[in-house]
C-alpha cells in the first residue's frame, strides 16, 4: 500500500499540473471554438515560446519576468503567422486536410528546432525554495506557475466577457453566419483569436520553461494530452476544458504514484477513449 | 486499358530484375531503401483503405506495433516460428481493432473525434510497450533473437537482403491487389456513401456498422502484416519506430502526399518521402541534423494547401480529364 502522505502529495501535484494543462487547453479550445480548426501543432508553438524565453534569459541576460512577457509577444506573433500563412488558405477545405496541414507544421517546428538548437535539453534554472506543509513537499516554482496560470485564465475570461472584441469572438463561435450579418468581420475576429490563442501559448511557454527542460520534441509530451482535454471538456467549451484538465491531471498524477508513470497516462487515455463513446460531446455536454 | 496494364507489368518486371543488376558496392544500400519503400507503401495502402472512406485513423501505429511486437515476442520467449507468430499477431491485431471499431461505429464517433480516439489508442499501445519494459525492452526496443544460421525458412531470418526484397515486392503487390479489389467492389460505393453521410446511407439500407467493421478489420490485418514484415526485416522493434503517434502520422502524411484516392498514391508518397530523406541524409551527412525533416514538413504544408489530392492523385485526375475529353463521354468518376 502506498503511504497516504505520498498520495496526498500526488493530489497536490496533480492540482498544480492541472493549472498548466488547463492553460494549454484553454488556448487551443479558444481557437477551435472560434475558427473550428484543431491546431495539432499548438503545443509545439508553446515549445517555440519556451525556446524564446530560454534564449532571452540565458543568452541575452534578460530578467525572467521581462523574457516571459516577451514570450507572450512571441506567442501572439506566431499565432498570427500560423493563421495568415497556413489557416487562411485552407479555411474552406475538408476538416481532415486542416488537421493534416497543422500536422505538417508540427513536423516542421520539431525539425527546425532540432536543426537550429539540437536535441539538447535546456532549462532556465530558478532557485526558489521548496515549501513543506504537513510533511508534503511543494515546489514553490510550480506553485508560482500555477498562480500565474490561474491569473492568465482569469484575464482571458475577463477579455472574453467584458470587452467588445471578446463578446464578438464569443458570438462568432456561436453562429458564424449571423455575426457577419451583424456587421462584424469574421476574418478580423479570427486573426484576433489566433493572436490571443498564441499569446496564451506564450504564457504557457513562459510558465513551463521554469518547471521543465525544453527540447524539440517537448510538444509530444503534452500535445496529445491537450487535445484529449479539449475534447473531454467539449471542443469550444472553456469551462468544460478547465474542469477536464484538472480531472486528467489527477488521474495522471495519482495513477503515476499508485502504478507507474506510463500507466498513469495509459489510464488517462483509456478513460478518454471510453468517455468518447459514452459522452461524445464531452463530459459536460447536455444530452440532446 | 491494356496499355496501362502492359506498362504496369513492365514496371513490375523491371522491379523484380533490380536485385540482379550489378549495382556495385552500394547495392546492399539500394536494396535496403527499396525494401523500405515496398513495406511502408504496403502499410500506406492498408491505411488508405480506411482513409479514403473518411475513416481517417491517426492510430495505425498501434496496429503496426501490435503485429510487430507479438511476432517478435512470441519468437523470443516461446520459440514460435514467425509463420505461426505472424498469423497469431494478425489475429490479435484484428481482434484489437474490432474492440476499438465496434464502439466507434456504435456511438457514431466520426471526423475529428475518430481521429482523436485513434490517436489515443495509438498512444495507449506505445505507452504499454514502454511500461512493460521487463519483456518488451521498453523504449530501448527489442531485438529478434537470432536463429543461429545465416538463412532459415523456419525462423524467417535471412542474411541476404534479396530475399526480403522479393518478400517486400510481393507484399506491396498484394496490397495493391487488395486495394484494387476493394475499389472494384460494391462495398466501395457503400463505403463512399457512409463516408459522405452515415444516416443517409443507413436510410437506403446500407449496413453501416458491418461495412465499417469489415474495412477496419481488413486495414488492421494488412497493417499488422506490414508490422510483422518490418520487424522481421529489421530484426528489431522499437516503440518509437513501429508504434505511437510519430509513426501513425508518417503513414498518413506519405499517403496524403501521394494521393489517398489513387491506387499508386501511397507508393508515390512513400517513395518520395523515403527517397527525399535518404538523399538529404547523404547530402548533408551529420552536418545539419533535422534539415530533411524540415523540408519534409514544409512540403507537407505546401502540398495540403495547393495539391490536396496529392501528387499522384492530381496527375491521375488531370490525365483522366484529358483522356475523357476526346471520347465525348462523361467521366464515370469525379
Amino acid at each position: 500500500m502506498v503511504d497516504p502522505i505520498f498520495l496526498l502529495e500526488a493530489v497536490v501535484n496533480g492540482i498544480l499540473l492541472g493549472g498548466v494543462l488547463a492553460l494549454l487547453a484553454l488556448g487551443l479550445n479558444l481557437i477551435f471554438g472560434v475558427i473550428d480548426i484543431v491546431w495539432i501543432a499548438y503545443v509545439d508553438l508553446v515549445t517555440l515560446c519556451m525556446y524564446g524565453v530560454y534564449f532571452l534569459v540565458s543568452l541575452y541576460g534578460w530578467p525572467l519576468w521581462l523574457a516571459g512577457l516577451a514570450g507572450i509577444g512571441i506567442g501572439a506573433l506566431l499565432g498570427v503567422l500560423v493563421h495568415l500563412l497556413i489557416i487562411t488558405p485552407i479555411l474552406s477545405s475538408p476538416p481532415i486536410n486542416q488537421l493534416l496541414a497543422t500536422g505538417g507544421l508540427l513536423f516542421f517546428i520539431q525539425s527546425v528546432a532540432t536543426l537550429l538548437w539540437s536535441t539538447d535539453h535546456r532549462s532556465v534554472r530558478v532557485s526558489l525554495p521548496t515549501l513543506e506543509v504537513g510533511g508534503i513537499f511543494i515546489s514553490f516554482t510550480r506553485l508560482l506557475a500555477f498562480g500565474l496560470a490561474i491569473l492568465a485564465m482569469v484575464a482571458l475570461y475577463l477579455f472574453l466577457t467584458r470587452t467588445y472584441t471578446g463578446t464578438a469572438i464569443r458570438a462568432v463561435s456561436q453562429d458564424r453566419e449571423a455575426i457577419a450579418l451583424m456587421g462584424a468581420r469574421p476574418q478580423r475576429l479570427y486573426l484576433v483569436t489566433s493572436a490571443v490563442g498564441g499569446a496564451m501559448a506564450g504564457v504557457a511557454g513562459a510558465l513551463l520553461i521554469i518547471q521543465y527542460a525544453v527540447h524539440p520534441y517537448f510538444g509530444g509530451a503534452f500535445g496529445p494530452l491537450t487535445f484529449m482535454i479539449c475534447v473531454l471538456g467539449g471542443l469550444g467549451n472553456m469551462v468544460g476544458a478547465f474542469a477536464a484538465a484538472f480531472i486528467m491531471a489527477q488521474v495522471i498524477s495519482v495513477g503515476g504514484v499508485l502504478v507507474s508513470t506510463e500507466m498513469g497516462y495509459v489510464i488517462a487515455f483509456v478513460i478518454f477513449i471510453v468517455l468518447m463513446f459514452v459522452r461524445p460531446g464531452g463530459i459536460f455536454a447536455r444530452r440532446a | 486499358m491494356s496499355g496501362a496494364r502492359l506498362l504496369g507489368l513492365a514496371g513490375v518486371v523491371a522491379l523484380a530484375l533490380v536485385p540482379l543488376l550489378p549495382l556495385g558496392p552500394a547495392q546492399e544500400y539500394i536494396w535496403h531503401v527499396i525494401i523500405q519503400i515496398f513495406l511502408w507503401s504496403f502499410v500506406g495502402s492498408a491505411w488508405s483503405l480506411m482513409g479514403r472512406f473518411g475513416l481517417v485513423s491517426l492510430g495505425h501505429g498501434a496496429f503496426l506495433g501490435v503485429g510487430a511486437y507479438a511476432t517478435v515476442l512470441l519468437w523470443n520467449f516461446y520459440g514460435m516460428t514467425p509463420w505461426a507468430g505472424a498469423g497469431l499477431a494478425i489475429l490479435i491485431t484484428v481482434a484489437f481493432a474490432l474492440v476499438v471499431a465496434y464502439p466507434c461505429s456504435r456511438f457514431q464517433v466520426v471526423g475529428h473525434y475518430f481521429g482523436l480516439v485513434t490517436l489515443a489508442v495509438g498512444e495507449v499501445i506505445r505507452l504499454l510497450i514502454v511500461a512493460e519494459r521487463d519483456w518488451t525492452g521498453g523504449s530501448l526496443g527489442v531485438t529478434l533473437t537470432t536463429g543461429g544460421t545465416a538463412s532459415d525458412w523456419w525462423t524467417l531470418q535471412f542474411a541476404d537482403k534479396r530475399v526480403f526484397y522479393y518478400v517486400g515486392l510481393a507484399a506491396w503487390l498484394f496490397g495493391l491487389w487488395v486495394w484494387w479489389r476493394v475499389d472494384r467492389s460494391m462495398a466501395r460505393s457503400a463505403m463512399e456513401a457512409i463516408g459522405e453521410d452515415e444516416t443517409a446511407a443507413a436510410s437506403v439500407g446500407i449496413r453501416v456498422a458491418r461495412f465499417k467493421m469489415a474495412i477496419t478489420a481488413l486495414s488492421a490485418a494488412l497493417t499488422a502484416l506490414g508490422g510483422v514484415l518490418l520487424a522481421l526485416y529489421l530484426a528489431y522493434a522499437n516503440p518509437d519506430t513501429l508504434a505511437g503517434i510519430g509513426v501513425s502520422l508518417r503513414i498518413v502524411f506519405a499517403v496524403v502526399l501521394g494521393g489517398m484516392y489513387a491506387l499508386l498514391g501511397p507508393f508515390v508518397g512513400t517513395a518520395l518521402t523515403i527517397a527525399l530523406s535518404e538523399y538529404l541524409r547523404i547530402y548533408f551527412g551529420i552536418k545539419l541534423i533535422g534539415i530533411a525533416e524540415t523540408i519534409y514538413g514544409l512540403l507537407l504544408i505546401v502540398f495540403i494547401i495547393f495539391l490536396p489530392a496529392g501528387i499522384y492523385g492530381s496527375i491521375a485526375q488531370a490525365a483522366r480529364r484529358r483522356l475523357a475529353r476526346p471520347s465525348g463521354r462523361l467521366p464515370l468518376r469525379a
